[in-house]
């Protein structure tokens, strides 16, 4: 189904596309307007202060915001140039081809094995799912760390180990966006550090799409940023909005917006 | 202790008055009060143990558990009233198990959060604090009257049913609160690699609350075991001079037949009850350390 439009993408080279994207939590508006292009095979960053809506844009783009109760989802989201909302398209296959990694490591409670092999199996995978199992840890530049303990349970290791655990799991079945949202946040610098190498890697293969409370790590690993902020409204509440989407250097050196300034460089409450 | 010395040994603002010593006497009196309250529980069902096994051991022995009742204390046994609760146990884990945690699964994971499922939610605990009695009256309804033809009257299966109404809604709420401690970013992390709901309970939610349902699903068996007032009315019946020869036979069970002994006059037969007491207890043990090795077997596993 979504398959049928790769050859339209190649043409465009967006992966994902926000025209027009509205959020509203029962009928509380939380983020309005958002327009914003994905590039094929770049690492996007989300930043901006807290409750600017970052999180929830991302979960737009493989409808996880559908598995929250009241949470509606207006304008065009489009994967490959077709609408994510489309009828002739399910949210599970959309899942399996835009994966996510969670602030929390979140593994399951399951053998480092059965993390992997579980994804793979609900799809339908053929294949051999030893290897499927090793290549995935690899990807996540797991491997040598986790391979004589693959029958362990994946909550024996560490943090950084489980969130790359967690990415080995995303990436096991062969998705072509992962969304990651603050995934180091509960890291330590080194195991950062780690995930961060790691994205590096996986940008030849895959889009990511991060959110991210650390401006370094924009800076450091992001070819895109999005600039979130949100603004008062009457009643006390607030609304999220795009302030600036550019060129990540452009973003941290030239941005076009003062607040965009003021944030990046720390001069921001 | 002066208050306004510095306590502790160390120098102390005067806007921090530190009564130490009071704070440790508190504790100390709350510590004791905690005690006293697990020292009275304990030492009351030690007092009903000892009393239990003081006038129960004497006549309890290998003739007892295979023999049938009789009118004569010193040859009446337990074995049909033990084969009929073991029988009746059969049936209560065969359908409530099913049922319970079905029901739990779709009110908690399927279902969206709205009126209907908060007010089935309030009826549900209210009915696991209806008393057995009233159970019994709705089984004699439906199980013997309505239904009588599928279970024959009053049958193990019929009493085996009506205990399944009567601890169906502990299973469902014990079953409910372990579900909601799995916590939800394990279900996320399934939908998110594309699981489907049914597919994200049954491989990652179930599992993680599997210990859960487990202990619930034993403390209701538990309460079903020494049920008599919904066997009494469903018509378990207290003479039973055979063995049940399946569900659909006449039979009797552990609670009725100890609470037939207790209440005749001669005291020969008031120790026959309490033997039949450490046999119902010790049918528990088993049963709770089942669930025991089970529960670990699943934790393990996850
Ligand atoms: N599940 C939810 N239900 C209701 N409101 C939510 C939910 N998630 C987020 N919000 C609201 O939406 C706004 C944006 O939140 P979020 O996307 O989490 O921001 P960010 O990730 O940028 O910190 C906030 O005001 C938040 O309170
Ligand atoms: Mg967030």
């Amino acid at each position: 189904m979504i398959s049928n439009s790769v050859s339209e993408d190649i043409a465009t080279d967006i992966a994902l596309k926000a025209e027009n994207v509205s959020v509203f939590y029962g009928s509380t508006l939380a983020v309005k307007d958002v327009f914003l292009d994905i590039p094929r095979n770049q690492i996007v960053a989300f930043i901006g202060p807290s409750g600017c809506g970052k999180s929830t844009i991302l979960r737009c783009f493989n409808r996880m915001n559908d598995l929250i109760p009241g949470a509606r989802v207006e304008g065009r989201i489009t994967f490959h140039g077709r609408d994510i909302h489309d009828k002739s398209i399910d949210p599970v296959e959309l899942r399996r081809r835009v994966g996510q990694v969670f602030q929390r490591p979140n593994p399951f409670p399951k053998s480092i094995y059965e993390n992997i092999a579980f994804g793979a199996r609900i799809n339908g995978y053929q294949g051999s799912m030893d290897e499927l199992v090793e290549n995935s840890l690899r990807g996540a530049a797991l491997w040598d760390e986790v391979k004589d303990k693959l029958k362990e349970s994946g909550l024996s290791l560490s943090g950084g180990q489980q969130q790359r655990l967690c990415i080995a799991r995303a990436i096991a079945i062969q998705p072509e966006v992962i969304l990651m949202d603050e995934p180091c946040s509960a890291l330590d610098p080194i195991s950062t550090l780690k995930v961060e190498e790691l994205m590096q890697q996986l940008k030849e293969s895959y889009t990511i799409v991060i959110v991210t409370h650390n401006m370094q790590q924009a800076s450091r690993v992001s070819d895109m940023t999005a600039f979130f902020n949100a603004e008062a409204t009457e009643s006390g509440g607030k609304i999220g909005y795009l302030v600036e989407y550019d060129k990540t250097v452009n973003i941290f050196q030239n941005p076009a917006q003062k607040s965009t300034q003021e944030y990046v460089t720390g001069r921001f409450g | 202790m002066d208050v306004n010395e510095p306590t502790g040994g160390l120098e102390q603002s005067p806007e921090f008055v530190q009564d130490l010593e009071g704070r440790y006497r508190l504790d100390a009196i709350f510590e004791f009060a905690t005690w006293a309250a697990t020292a009275i529980a304990i030492g009351v069902l030690a007092w009903l143990l000892i009393s239990v096994l003081i006038d129960g051991l004497g006549t309890l022995d290998w003739q007892f558990i295979t023999s049938f009742p009789s009118r004569k204390a010193e040859r009446a046994g337990i074995l049909p009233a033990l084969q009929g609760t073991i029988l009746l146990m059969v049936v209560v884990a065969t359908f409530s198990f099913p049922l319970g945690v079905g029901a739990a699964i779709y009110l908690e994971e399927f279902a969206t959060d709205n009126w209907f499922t908060r007010v089935v939610e309030i009826l549900i605990g209210n009915l696991a604090g209806v008393p057995s009695i009233i159970y019994g009256l709705l089984g004699l309804t439906v199980f013997l009257r309505l239904f009588s033809d599928i279970t024959q009257g009053p049958t193990i299966l019929s009493g085996g049913l009506t205990l399944t109404l009567l601890i169906l809604p502990v299973v469902i709420v014990a079953t409910r609160e372990s579900l909601r401690a799995v916590p939800d970013s394990t279900r996320l992390a399934g939908f998110a690699l594309g699981a489907n709901r049914w597919q994200v309970v049954w491989s990652h939610v179930l599992p993680a609350a599997m210990p859960g349902v487990m202990t619930g699903m034993i403390l209701a068996l538990s309460r079903a075991i020494g049920d008599t007032a919904t066997l009494l009315v469903t018509g378990a019946a207290a003479f039973i001079p055979f063995s049940p020869d399946g569900f659909l036979s006449r039979y009797t069970a552990l609670p009725i037949q100890i609470y037939n002994w207790a209440s005749r006059p001669q005291a020969e037969f008031h120790n026959l009850a309490a033997s039949g007491i450490i046999v119902l207890m010790a049918v528990l043990l088993i049963m709770n350390t089942t669930a025991v090795v089970l529960r670990n077997k699943f934790q393990q596993r996850s």
